[in-house]
């Protein structure tokens, strides 16, 4: 029996968690978080659905109706696809290049404390005097003059939370350039570890900018600055840029992960090795690098001129040829293959006419000339719920089912997981497609009701019921996710039976230090190729000798909760009297404190001794 | 059988009925583009989606394909490891690369002839353009449309020539909003910091078959009731528009009440709302004191507050409470209370407001 592993309270797990610098467990702390606030945005989007269903409706207000709307958009996309691609990256990345953490397991711990402690305040502001209400853009003159503090809570907010992507980024490229296992060169790395690497240098560049502008934002609203004030001569265009400077690559940075996860969920269900791998590498660092050429298409209808909107339009319209190679590369992997529709499977699959679906609206959107009319109608609404929703979303589901035995180590039901795909993929067309035609008929977006005698009423009332049946599809995988847990039948290494790289080698859950010996890597599909072989290991690049672990610490948690108390006291200064300030300089003082603490404090971590390690044979750990 | 019959003849109808209500409404669908500008989008619309289709056809049949011919039927087969097929990937680089640039050629054609405002510059000998030029002005939540040239304001309702161009400079006075006639051409952004310009074009035939009336929205989020922010065009053919030009600027001042109740209804007017609302369409006035809607025309207007029905109800109803119809506006608690009998006789005396009797 291994000395590490022990049966633990809930208290102990739970400080555990709290302290955990290991990838795998951040992974789930990503997962959960994530998990919550995409549950959060759905019911938010399901009370958009109700508004909208009938015209005149009064289901909300038009201010709430505005609050939703914004906080809809922003966590969703802040606060629950990029932690769940997060979770993925750190549940598999280190596994699949042969690691045995991340580059900086410290930082790592300290990424996810600052993104949870940004959400969690964003989210408070449903209880402290409603929610920001100008929309995920938050475009400037709406957002200046908007009354209380709703935007306060999400330029605090999102500027606490992007911290911890940004660094979360940042260890990511680190870890991928420097802690690949011998042999595990950049061509022959896994589709998803390719993913992971070029959206990690996407929030490198983008994320700066997005926090540029947020912080010229609260400087105008906390600290009388006047950025973007007309009458004293700022200008609120600039705003635009610096957001969608930032906001485009973004849906990159939720996109190429998903492009990832399918990729490997193609192959493995396919029995195939990826078809063109090099050609489709090409097209991931293509698409990741025109994502920054192209911002100001979001900006068409802003008067920018027809030079501008020109060149922006046909720089648009060249990132349709490399997500084509893609979406052809796919369809071959599975032609001639062993195609197995699991659930993972399914998802994969559904994507491509999805996503199709989404990619050639957004060929139409790049036509400037006719994107004014498309422009901030229901039509963009129906295409970027088509890209995100149709690819990111059925990305998420489906490597949730996919990499569950790996995070867990227990299989999710496939009869539920089928059932929640079809109701999903059955709820996400009925809602979405029919709103292309909205936009075409005259609606906008962003509207919090609309008028009968438009001829909106009959679509909007099918919209709503496909937003239904979505939930439904959730709530079985809820369900799935609890009965799967509490039976908790146990997997071996390879529960898909046709896992093709590194990761699939291990035990499921892998042991805290991964690898008892790094890998050698012989080729792509470093697994796939042992086992083809006949061998049922890896074969190792060392002999066994003592693991360098990380000691877990506190100090990640503090960090962050000191910016988390220093946000009230920025955002409460100059009103309810003069506590403001000192809970501004005690909150600073805080992550100071325990920044000063980390660095003062040496911290050598600890050592897995040989000798323990080969006792931990029995649990399946073969390298 | 004979239940069939009927269910199949019911199904029938719905796709009939869906067909025909899938273009939208002629007063307010891009898909049926009244002018010009609208047309030309719609051609590239046309032009994108016919291309897009051959894309997804073709992605259909392989994905079909695939689907019935590899599913997985001997679970010991282990298929050929194929590493790529440099002719296949250099078809599907080079083919969408043509569909692109036959997409992209028109596009940017489209897009320079949009933009082109050039006859705007020019101006005659009595300093005014030889072309109609509107000032759009918008505000939270009404619009308002001044044609400099003509020494005229009206608000909320834009009445426009059919068959020529309709030059426009788009200027906001609080935050941003966008200007968008969707059956005929849109759209472009209404910011704060610059004058945004552009053109339009009505068709007559178009204009005719719409009732003359087009929907008018704002596009951009601005606030609580965006989604009320509508406003109407009135597109009517020269010789009516030139009738009606004449009979605005024949208002040199406040039009007089005729009946007992309106006369009421003028003097409430005059003590309570005459520091905002303005009722006679001078454009001399600045635009600083410009601050809500012009009232000249109102009583030929389509719309109480842009979205209520025309009648003596409604203006009661909104004048009581602004709120309840438009949240967030920016009239409601500017005057005092009314009572029901100040309240008729006002609405009495607004629609009386009318400048061609």
């Amino acid at each position: 029996m291994s000395t590490y592993a022990k049966k633990q309270g809930f208290g102990a797990t739970l400080w555990d968690f709290l302290t955990t610098v290991d990838h795998k467990k951040i992974a789930i702390l990503y997962l959960i978080a994530g998990g919550f606030f995409f549950v959060v945005g759905g019911l938010e989007a399901l009370f958009i659905r109700i508004q909208l269903a009938v015209p005149n409706n009064d289901f909300v207000s038009a201010g709430l109706y505005n609050q939703i709307m914004t906080m809809h958009g922003t966590t969703m996309i802040f606060l629950a696809a990029m932690p769940l691609i997060f979770a993925f990256m750190n549940a598999v990345m280190p596994l699949q290049i042969g690691a045995r953490d991340v580059a900086f397991p410290f930082v790592n711990a300290l990424g996810f404390w600052l993104f949870f402690f940004g959400g969690v305040f964003l989210n408070l502001s449903w209880f402290l005097g409603g929610a920001p209400d100008a929309g995920w853009t938050s475009y400037a003159s709406l957002a200046v003059a908007s009354k209380g503090h709703g935007v306060d809570f999400y330029l605090l907010g999102l500027q606490i939370s992007g911290f911890g992507t940004l660094i979360g980024g940042i260890n990511f490229l680190v870890t991928i350039i420097n802690m690949r296992a011998p042999g595990m060169t950049y061509m022959r790395m896994p589709m998803f570890t390719w993913a992971t690497f070029v959206t990690s240098a996407l929030i490198l560049f983008a994320f700066p900018p997005l926090t540029i502008g947020l912080v010229l934002m609260m400087f105008d609203r906390l600290f009388g600055a006047k950025f973007f004030e007309v009458s004293m001569g700022g200008n609120t265009i600039i705003w635009e840029h610096l957001f969608w400077i930032f906001g485009h690559p973004e849906v990159y940075i939720l996109i190429l992960p998903a492009f990832g996860i399918f990729s490997e969920t193609f192959a493995i269900f396919s029995r195939k090795r990826l078809f063109g791998y090099s050609s489709m590498v090409f097209a991931l660092v293509l698409i990741g690098f025109l994502g920054f050429m192209v911002w100001a298409h979001h900006m068409f209808a802003d008067g920018l001129g027809p030079v501008t909107n020109a060149i922006f339009a046909v720089a648009t319209m060249a990132i349709g040829v490399p997500t084509g190679i893609k979406i052809f590369n796919w369809l071959f992997t599975m032609w001639g293959g062993s195609v197995k529709f699991t659930t993972p499977m399914l998802y994969a699959v559904a994507f491509i006419p999805s996503f199709v679906a989404g990619g050639v609206t957004g060929v139409m959107l790049a036509s400037a000339a006719a994107d004014y009319q498309y422009h901030d109608s229901y039509f963009v609404v129906a295409h970027f719920h088509y890209v995100i929703v149709g690819g990111v979303v059925l990305a998420l589901l489906g490597g949730t089912h996919l990499y569950w035995p790996k995070i867990f180590g227990t299989m999710l039901n496939e009869t539920l997981g089928k059932i929640t795909f079809w109701l999903f993929l059955i709820g996400f067309h009925l809602t979405f497609f029919i709103q292309h035609f909205l936009g075409l008929w005259g609606m906008p977006r962003r509207v919090f009701t609309y008028l009968p005698g438009q001829g909106f009423e009959t679509a909007n009332m099918v919209s709503s019921v496909g937003a239904f049946f979505m939930a439904a599809g959730v709530i079985v995988l809820l369900i799935n996710i609890i009965t799967t847990s509490v039976k908790n039948v146990r997997v071996g290494n390879d529960p898909w039976g046709d896992g093709r790289t590194l990761e699939w080698a291990l035990s499921s859950p892998p042991p805290f230090y991964n690898y008892k010996q790094l890998p050698l890597v012989r080729g792509l599909d470093a697994y796939w190729i042992e086992k083809m072989e006949g061998k049922k290991g890896l074969t190792p690049a060392e002999p066994l000798g003592d693991i360098h672990m990380p000691n877990s610490s506190f100090l990640p948690f503090m960090m962050s909760f000191g910016l988390f108390v220093a946000a009230f006291g920025a955002m409460y200064h100059g009103e309810h009297g003069t506590w403001a300030f000192p809970v501004l300089f005690l909150g600073l003082a805080i992550t100071l404190g325990s920044m000063f603490l980390r660095s003062v404090k040496d911290d050598h971590g600890f050592h897995i001794h040989k000798e323990d390690l080969m006792d931990d044979d029995e649990k399946g750990v073969k390298a | 059988m004979k239940r069939l019959a009927k269910w199949r003849l019911i199904s029938l109808f719905a796709i009939l009925a869906l067909v025909l209500s899938g273009c939208g409404k002629p007063y307010l669908s891009t898909l049926q583009p009244a002018g010009d500008v609208a047309e030309m989008q719609f051609g590239l619309m046309k032009l994108s989606t016919y291309i897009m289709i051959g894309v997804i056809i073709v992605v259909t049949v392989i994905f079909l394909l695939v689907l019935v011919k590899f599913r997985r039927k001997d679970e010991n087969m282990i298929p050929k490891q194929v590493e790529g097929n440099h002719r296949l990937e250099i078809i599907w680089t080079v083919i969408p690369i043509l569909l692109l640039l036959i997409l992209a050629v028109p596009t940017v054609a489209t897009t320079f002839n949009l933009a082109n405002v050039s006859p705007m510059d020019k101006k005659n000998a009595d300093g005014k353009h030889n072309v109609l030029v509107v000032n759009v002005r918008a505000n939270l939540y009404w619009w308002e449309f001044e044609y400099p040239d003509l020494g005229i304001v009206t608000s909320q309702e834009l009445v426009v020539p059919t068959n020529q161009k309709v030059y426009f400079n788009l200027k906001s006075s609080d935050v941003k909003h966008s200007f968008w006639i969707p059956a005929v051409g849109g759209k472009l952004d209404v910011n704060p910091e610059n004058v945004n310009k552009f053109w339009l074009e009505f068709d007559n035939k178009k204009a005719d078959e719409a009732g003359n009336l087009f929907y008018g929205k704002c596009a951009e989020l601005c606030g609580e009731s965006h989604a009320l922010m509508d406003f109407k065009v009135k597109a009517i053919d020269k010789d009516k528009f030139q009738t009606w030009v004449r009979a605005m600027q024949n208002v040199k001042k406040p039009q007089e009440a005729t009946t007992a109740s309106a006369q009421e209804g003028q003097q409430i007017f005059s003590k309570s709302c005459i520091g905002c609302h303005a009722v006679t369409p001078t454009n001399s006035t600045p635009i600083a004191a410009r601050i809500a809607p012009n009232m000249t025309n109102f009583g030929e207007r389509s719309r109480v507050a842009g979205i209520l029905p025309h009648t003596k109800e409604s203006i009661k109803n909104w004048i009581k409470n602004p709120e309840k119809y438009k949240p967030g506006n920016k009239m409601a608690g500017k005057y005092p209370t009314m009572s029901d009998a100040q309240l008729n006789a006002l609405a009495d005396y607004l629609m009386s407001l009318k400048v061609q009797k």
